[in-house]
Formats: structure tokens, sequence, C-alpha cells
């Protein structure tokens, strides 16, 4: 039950972060849903996630508002208003039809299938030494995920400090004047 | 953030006022310990390298927000971050070819020691404090671009 | 089931905002609460009546755990998303600092 109310909760701080005008309440707006989401986090019993969950919020948090302060925001709602809200309508029923088809197909909420897990949970701590379970599978049985995720972090680094480096942007000004 | 460290004023002067950055000064230890808790007890408890390393870089974060970029730039320059990042990287990949001691990719080679101590899992702890540095000061040098750009538009 | 549905619905928040709202920032908040979303679908399917959270304890017999593959995936997830996040960020601020502006419909050099 708590649940729900944390969903539905969810639901309007989106809303709110999504059609409300200033961009600072915006943020604030996403903050709210992802502090909710840590705490359902914690009521779904992972609090590994719920711990990463918040840290993560608050320096998403410091991000944003450091990109989007100072900022001005002309926002003007021009011409084709109806076309685009319709044709997005369209787009989301069809995106909802299709899902509820798939949504029918997967188990019931609160018994999950279990067939992979059963052996990492009997063997999870004589075999890897590791207390937490969520630990021994992120970092033994399905390291290669891990490895994965660390190429892509680096990766992302790597994007960043290419577009915000300040030498070549110079360049690539000066490129265009000539032209 | 009113009184930027790009407006022109001396270095002493840089940064948020007195009483947050005695606050600041009392309490980074405190945060930077309980990253490095969190990291080192990854296969204990709740956390792990992932959250570890973020608290890690909020302290970090933390420094530069109340005491300006030039002092936090000090204690970690561009540099050193992306050294140190592809060092983290480079760990990781060194354990997992360490499992071809055993045999195969990520083999858990090490010994395993008893379960409850902070000693033991093998080569999880290890792979814990990779992930942390990685992921700690990958983001601090992103979060170190970002402010370094503002910095340079505003002059 | 209706938790699935009320996750969905969270989702199609998110999309809405994205394929609707013409400002930069919006649309990166938007791709943010569906990043969100799925990450909370996830944990959902894993969920377990009475389970308990999957770490071992002393002198003890937990019998009934909950799923912690997906919790292990949704880990890598959320700090995937963060990167992913700042990475939009500074391609926005970059934006704003060539046109003066985050409206998407104002960058007119883009449309080649």
């Amino acid at each position: 039950m708590e649940l729900h109310l944390l969903l539905l909760f969810m639901i309007f701080a989106a809303i709110v972060a999504i059609e409300v005008k200033d961009l600072l309440s915006s943020v604030v707006g996403v903050g709210a849903v992802g502090f909710a989401l840590c705490l359902a986090f914690l009521i779904l019993k992972a609090p590994d996630l719920a711990i990463t969950q918040l840290v993560v919020e608050i320096l998403c948090l410091i991000i944003l508002i450091r990109a989007t302060i100072n900022k001005d925001l002309p926002l003007v709602i021009e011409g084709r208003w109806f076309f685009n809200t319709i044709s997005t309508l369209a787009f989301v029923v069809v995106f909802l039809f299709f899902a509820w088809a798939a949504i029918k197909e997967l188990p019931a909420f609160g018994n999950p299938l279990m067939s992979v897990v059963k052996k990492y949970l009997a063997e999870g701590t004589s075999r890897t030494g590791a207390v937490n379970i969520v630990s021994a599978v992120v970092l033994d049985f399905r390291a290669y995920d891990t490895l994965g995720e660390v190429t892509v972090l680096f990766s992302a680094v790597l994007g960043i400090m290419a577009v915000l480096r300040r030498p070549g942007r110079k360049k690539i000004e000066d490129k265009d004047n000539v032209r | 953030m009113s009184d930027n460290p790009n407006t022109g004023l001396p270095a002493g002067k840089a940064g948020m006022s007195l009483i947050v950055k005695t606050i600041t000064r009392l309490t980074i230890g405190l945060i930077l310990l309980f990253g490095i808790y969190i990291v080192m007890h990854g296969h204990l408890s709740p956390g792990g390298g992932f959250a570890g390393g973020v608290i890690i870089a909020l302290s970090f974060i933390h420094i530069m927000l109340a005491f300006g970029k030039d002092i936090a730039a000090a204690k970690i320059s561009r540099g050193l971050a992306s050294n140190l990042e592809s060092i983290g990287a480079l760990m990781f990949l060194v354990i997992a070819l360490l499992g071809f001691l055993g045999g195969s990719f990520f083999l858990n080679v090490l010994a395993k020691g008893r379960p409850f101590k902070l000693f033991s899992a093998g080569t999880i702890p290890l792979s814990n404090i990779a992930i942390g540095l990685k992921v700690g000061v990958g983001l601090f040098a992103i979060f170190l671009a970002l402010v370094i750009l503002e910095g340079a538009k505003r002059k | 089931m209706s938790l699935y549905l009320l996750c969905l619905t969270l989702f199609c928040v998110g999309l809405y905002g994205v394929l609707r709202k013409r400002n930069i920032v919006k649309i990166i908040i938007g791709i943010g609460i569906m990043e969100y979303s799925m990450n909370l679908f996830f944990v959902l399917l894993g969920y377990r009546y009475h389970g308990r959270t999957p770490i071992d304890a002393q002198n003890q017999n937990i019998l009934n755990m909950v799923d912690p593959l997906p919790q292990a995936l949704v880990m890598t997830s959320i700090v995937i998303g963060l990167a992913a996040t700042a990475l939009l960020i500074s391609i926005a601020i970059r934006i704003y600092e060539k046109y003066g502006t985050f409206d998407i419909t104002k960058i007119k050099r883009l449309k080649g």
C-alpha cells in the first residue's frame, strides 16, 4: 500500500517537474522523484540501491543546478500546439498498448521466477566468501557486466572532457570564421 | 554561489562565507572517512564501490563549493584526476586477468578467508577499491570540467 | 499488477516530456525520469512477499531472500545514468554558449 502512495507521489512530482515554467523548480521536482525512488528501494529491500541512489541524486542535483542557474528561459508555445500534443499522445498510447501486452506475460508482483538466482543464493557465501550477495553477484558471478559498466563510465568521462575542453573549441571557431 | 572566485576577489576571500568554511573544515574528513568505510566494507554491508566512490567525489565537490575551485584543484589537479581514473580502470582489469592464474577470466583466485571478517572474500574487496577509485575520481573530474568551463565563460 | 501499471505511467510522463517539450533541460529531466522508472521496474520484478534483504546474517539461516540479480544490474545502471546525465548537461551548456538559448527550435544551424 505504501508503495502505491509513493508511486503516486512520484508521478505527481514528475508531472510538476515536466510542466512547471521555472527551470529551478523543475530541477527541485526531479529531485523529489529521485528521493522518493530512494525510499521505494528501501521498502523493496534493496539497501545497496538506496544508498547509491541517494548519493547519486545529490550529485545529479548539484550538476543540474550548476547548469541551469543564472540562465533565463523564454518559454513560448507558438503554432502547431494541437498537432504536437496529439502526435505525442498517440505515440504514448501506442507504447502503452504494447507495454500492456508485454506486462500480461510477466509473473505477478511478489512471486518472482528466481530460476537463476537460486544457485547464487545457495552457494554465494560459500563460493565467494562475501556476505553481501549483491556484491558477490556484481563483482564475482557477473563481473563482465561490471567491466562493461567501467568501460561505459570511462568513455562518458572522455566524452565530457572532449566536449568541454577549451583549446579545441577555439580552433573550430576560427575555422568557421574563415569559411 | 553569488560571490564566485572568478569575480576578481583574492584567493582567501573566494568561496562562501566564514561559517560555511568552518563547518566544511570540520566535516570534510568525516565525509571522506565514511566514503572509504563504505568502499572497504562493500562485501559485508550495504554499499560497495559505486556508492562509496560517489561519496568520495562528493567530499571533494564539497571543498570546491565552499572554498572555490582553485583550492580544490590544488588538492587534485585535472591531470592527476585523469591518471588516477586510468589507474582505477587498469587495476580492475589486472584483477580480472589475475583469474588466469586459476584458469579463467574473473576467477576468484585469492584465499576466501572466513566470512564476516574484513579481510575475506578474495578479490572482491580489491575490485571494490578499484571501482571506488575510478568512480570517485571520474565524477570529480566531470564536475571540475563543468566548473572550469563556467568560470572561463564568465571572464 | 497495479504497481507495474503505475511504473509505466511514470515512464509515460517522462516520454511525454521528451517528445513534447522544447527546452533542452526539460528533455534531460524527462530522460532522467524514464531512467528512474526503468530502475524501479527492474527492482519491482525481483521483489518477493515477506522477503529479506540479500545479506547473510551471523548465526542465522535466512531462507527467503529477494532476488539479488536485478539489484546488481540496476546498481551499475544508476551510476551510468549519472554519467549520461552529465554528458547531456555538458552538451546543453555548449549549445547555450553557442546559440544563447535552450530552445531546440531556435537552433537553426543544426538543420543542415
